[in-house]
């Protein structure tokens, strides 16, 4: 089992959920509105006539658990999906996963995925 | 009806050939005067809380939000006590040598249902004391946004005790009580000396005593509110000027005309001035254009014609522009919002213009440089001068005398983690419940 993390574009949210539940990979989803930079840098705003540098932008990160053999392709589906070719589109973190337990249930392991 | 305003214009063209009288109308409570004046005082509460606090509120940084609103909720409080027990009888009482009034009403002692002030002459004391209560108020509230973010609440309350007692009511006095400033023949329709030049320069003296926030970013936490605010402002604003005629009749609708005219012309030429130099149209931009240019319309609201009205406003969206964009950060003091370039500055422009666009057609109590009186002019910068004199003076000593007592500013810790929560122990937004 692993675990996905992807932090991507706020924009490209719905194309990147449609693409996962349409490949039939995805269980669940969480979503977490971050802020954060990368290579991207932030945008400069304006306050009464002063311009002022915001350095933390915001993004969305998704975090969703997987069959191993699911991995690779999602990947390629958030790669695709919330991919713009600018700076700032984000990255995906594959992480191994120990365990799981359904709350409700008890189950662990592939049983509560 | 008809009879009163024929016997009003009779009276008017015989004051006019010089004739003096020596009784005036008699007063007598009008029912319409009373009604709009009621409501008047209403929306004007409204300007305070929540307009101004909502409007500063989201200007603030997340973690001190819930203290900027505060400050203007306390001083609405406090002045709204102070000024029933003494507030009302030092600004409104009997004159004293052009000073202040006399303290023969303190809790308003000798007030009567029937009474009627020789300030208001159709409409119940009681309303002309609540009325002029909220303009008290908001000058008071007014003057936080350049000290918010790291003062002390118990400077705070002491700030809100002693500034009203010692600068609003005497400015207040001077100008409205019949005072010195009056007898001179300044004129203010609404407010600029009394609210908007007072509030701008203690909040710049203020500003400059406590020093810079540690964090001297200005990041609004929430422009939502601070669009609104301005709204609500903009909206109790119509009671604040088109009230101060004290009577539903012409020149309430004048100084209502004159006021959202002024207002929307300042917001434009604020956001056209941002478009030139930025490339970009702002909500803060259009926002505190239209605050800029409902203050400086305030001393000119029920002097001025239309014409009048659209200049005043032009200007107070562009030199309090430049004032807050290029002028403060070469100064470097930390007014946070803006309060000496906004409310200080407009209100100076607006009762220095009052004295050129002041039109007898409007109101024949006033005439300007442009209506062949240049002396009007004078005497508007004389009231200025005086006003800006007495107020820096009276604001610092109030400063010192605060932080003799009980200090200035919070600790650096509980600056960094917040006031909301240093504090408050309170949270403006919580993720859970």
């Amino acid at each position: 089992m692993k675990k996905i993390e992807a932090i991507i574009k706020p924009f490209k949210f719905d194309e990147v959920v449609q693409g996962l539940l349409q490949a039939g990979i995805a269980s669940g989803i969480t979503v977490t509105e971050v802020k954060g930079f990368g290579k991207q840098k932030g945008f400069v705003g304006i306050y009464r006539g002063k311009e002022y540098e915001v350095r933390f932008l915001p993004k969305l990160k998704i975090e969703l658990i997987l069959n191993d053999e699911d991995v690779e392709k999602a990947m390629k589906i958030i790669k695709e999906k919330a991919r713009t070719g600018e700076v700032g589109d984000g990255k995906i973190f594959v992480f191994n996963l120990e365990d799981i337990m359904r709350i409700r249930t008890g189950e662990r392991g592939k049983e509560a995925l | 009806m008809r009879l009163v305003i024929f016997s009003t214009l009779i009276l008017g063209i015989m004051h006019f050939s010089g004739i003096v009288f020596a009784e005036e109308t008699q007063p007598r409570i009008d029912t319409g005067d009373t009604a709009w004046m009621i409501v008047a005082t209403a929306l004007v509460m409204l300007m305070t809380i929540p307009g101004l606090a909502l409007f500063y509120g989201g200007l603030a940084k997340r973690k001190d939000s819930l203290n900027t609103i505060a400050m203007s909720f306390v001083a609405f409080s406090i002045v709204s006590i102070l000024w029933v027990i003494y507030g009302y009888t030092l600004a409104f009482g009997k004159d004293i040598s052009g000073i202040i009034g006399k303290p023969t009403k303190l809790f308003l002692s000798g007030i009567g249902i029937n009474s009627i002030s020789e300030a208001a002459k159709t409409i119940p004391e009681y309303t002309f004391i609540v009325y002029q209560l909220t303009f008290a108020a908001i000058t008071v509230a007014l003057v936080s946004g350049a000290l918010i973010e790291r003062m002390k609440f118990s400077a705070w309350v002491l700030f809100c005790i002693l500034w009203m007692t010692l600068a609003y009511l005497p400015v207040a006095h001077w100008v409205w009580g019949g005072g010195f400033l009056a007898r001179i023949g300044a004129l203010d329709f609404a407010g600029g000396t009394v609210v908007h030049i007072n509030a701008g320069i203690a909040a710049l003296i203020g500003a400059i005593m406590l020093g810079k926030r540690s964090d001297t970013s200005l990041i609004p936490h929430n422009l939502t509110m601070v669009a609104t605010g301005a709204g609500l402002l903009w909206f109790g604003w119509f009671g604040f000027n088109a009230g101060s005629a004290l009577s539903a009749n012409g020149l309430a609708g004048a100084a209502f005309i004159s006021t959202n005219t002024a207002a929307a012309s300042a917001a434009l030429s604020w956001m056209f001035i941002e478009w030139l130099y930025l490339k970009k149209v702002t909500i803060l931009g259009i926002s505190s254009g239209a605050v800029a240019g409902l203050v400086a319309i305030t001393p000119a609201a029920g002097f001025v014609n239309i014409i009048g009205a659209i200049i005043i406003g032009i200007v107070a969206g562009i030199v309090p522009y430049f004032v807050v964009a290029k002028l403060k950060p070469r100064l470097g003091y930390d007014d946070t919002l803006d309060v000496f370039g906004i409310h200080g500055i407009a209100g100076t422009l607006g009762a220095l213009l009052t004295g050129l666009f002041a039109d007898p057609a409007i109101n024949e109590a006033g005439k300007g440089l442009f209506y062949g009186n240049p002396s009007q002019f004078f005497i508007q910068i004389l009231a200025v001068a005086i006003t800006i004199a007495y107020v820096s003076l009276i604001s610092r000593l109030i400063f010192l005398l605060i932080r003799l007592f009980v200090g200035l500013r919070v600790d650096r810790n509980d600056e960094l983690i917040g006031l909301d929560e240093s504090l408050h122990g309170e949270k403006a937004y919580s993720l859970h419940i």
